[in-house]
């Protein structure tokens, strides 16, 4: 789960693009301007390219933190597995 | 395409190479058309349709230019999941998605007391629902690459309504909107989003309207007779092209004037 959350951490940073000391892990939803509704596309996108995973329509609508983030990759990837 | 046009394509360079394309109903009528236009302009073109099978038919048979390909996936655009699959699929095995064009559509006419609650609910979750999910998931393919065109198909009974397709005129209204709307989220992104508003086009979708009506129909056109699906695609081609790269949120009638 740390090695998700600390990779997980570097997307978030690249895709809403945030300055390196934001603090990522107790971000949610909508806390900063860059993570609004279109944000969240991107960083949705750039989840999937990085973990290669997929998410349904329920889960993106339902990331609404970094931490549930965290969770939804871990448990994708042990679906995927 | 021929030895001579292979040529001149080289000599005054194809507009789309290395470019690579989406185009949703790609199997027939407009949408086929569309596919032929980007591919004669270098896209490599990936074009679905419900019937897998018809769909890789239809593919084997348009040429492509060398160094790019088209080919053909099985997808149900009212399939949120499975659009997405198809999209990512093919960013994935092409390394991006440059173009898509959410095409695939249904058309049912019934007059005002006779739409039933299941041919409403075929056109939205087709025309409209489809399309969001085409353009939902073409956005989240582009959006890291900060560039992309995706284009819509409206038509010009989402404008003026049309009686006996108040159902089908509703979804098309819809549709320009999707295009609108998402071309103001996505402009931050360098994605542009339009789409085209075809009039009276001669395609199977069309034939169903008899003789008489299209007759009439063409005699209301101003420029005096219906549409080809070849000129729909190249307009579609012009806005998916970099000679659109400051065209977004439109929406083009291609329709002879009959908008008018």
């Amino acid at each position: 789960m740390a090695e998700i959350a600390g990779k997980l951490r570097e997307v978030f940073v690249e895709a809403l693009d945030l300055d390196g000391d934001t603090d990522v892990e107790n971000l949610k939803y909508r806390d900063i301007e860059a993570w609004d509704s279109v944000g969240h596309m991107a960083l949705v996108a750039a989840i999937e390219d990085e973990f290669d995973v997929q998410f349904d329509t329920d889960q993106v609508i339902d990331m609404s933190s970094f931490k549930v983030a965290v969770d939804m990759v871990a448990g994708l990837q042990a679906a995927n597995d | 395409m021929t030895d001579a046009e292979q040529i001149l394509g080289g000599a005054i360079g194809y507009q789309l190479l290395g470019k690579v394309a989406l185009v949703t109903g790609g199997t027939r009528g407009i949408g086929l058309a569309t596919v032929r236009a980007l591919a004669d302009a270098g896209a490599t073109v990936v074009l679905t349709g419900r019937d897998e099978a018809k769909a890789k038919e239809v593919a084997a048979g348009v040429d492509s230019v060398e160094g790019a390909s088209v080919s053909a996936v099985g997808l149900d655009v009212t399939d949120a999941k499975a659009v997405s699959t198809v999209v990512r699929g093919v960013a994935k095995e092409h390394g991006k998605l440059d173009i898509v064009v959410a095409n695939a559509g249904v058309l049912e006419d019934a007059l005002l007391g006779m739409v039933s609650e299941d041919l409403i609910d075929r056109m939205l979750s087709t025309n409209v629902g489809g399309t969001i999910h085409t353009v939902q998931a073409a956005a989240r393919a582009m959006m890291r690459k900060k560039t992309g065109a995706i284009v819509v198909l409206a038509s010009i009974v989402g404008e003026k309504g049309s009686a006996g397709q108040v159902a089908y005129a509703a979804s098309k209204a819809a549709v320009g909107n999707v295009a609108r709307s998402a071309a103001k989220e996505l402009g931050r992104y360098g994605i542009r989003v339009n789409g085209v508003a075809p009039g009276v086009i001669d395609t199977a979708m069309t034939q169903h309207l008899g003789d008489e009506v299209l007759t009439s129909r063409a005699s209301e056109t101003p420029l005096g007779r219906l549409g080809k699906p070849e000129e729909v695609a190249r307009a579609i081609r012009f806005l998916v092209s970099d000679d659109a790269s400051f065209v977004t949120g439109q929406i083009l009638g291609v329709d002879g004037g009959l908008v008018l």
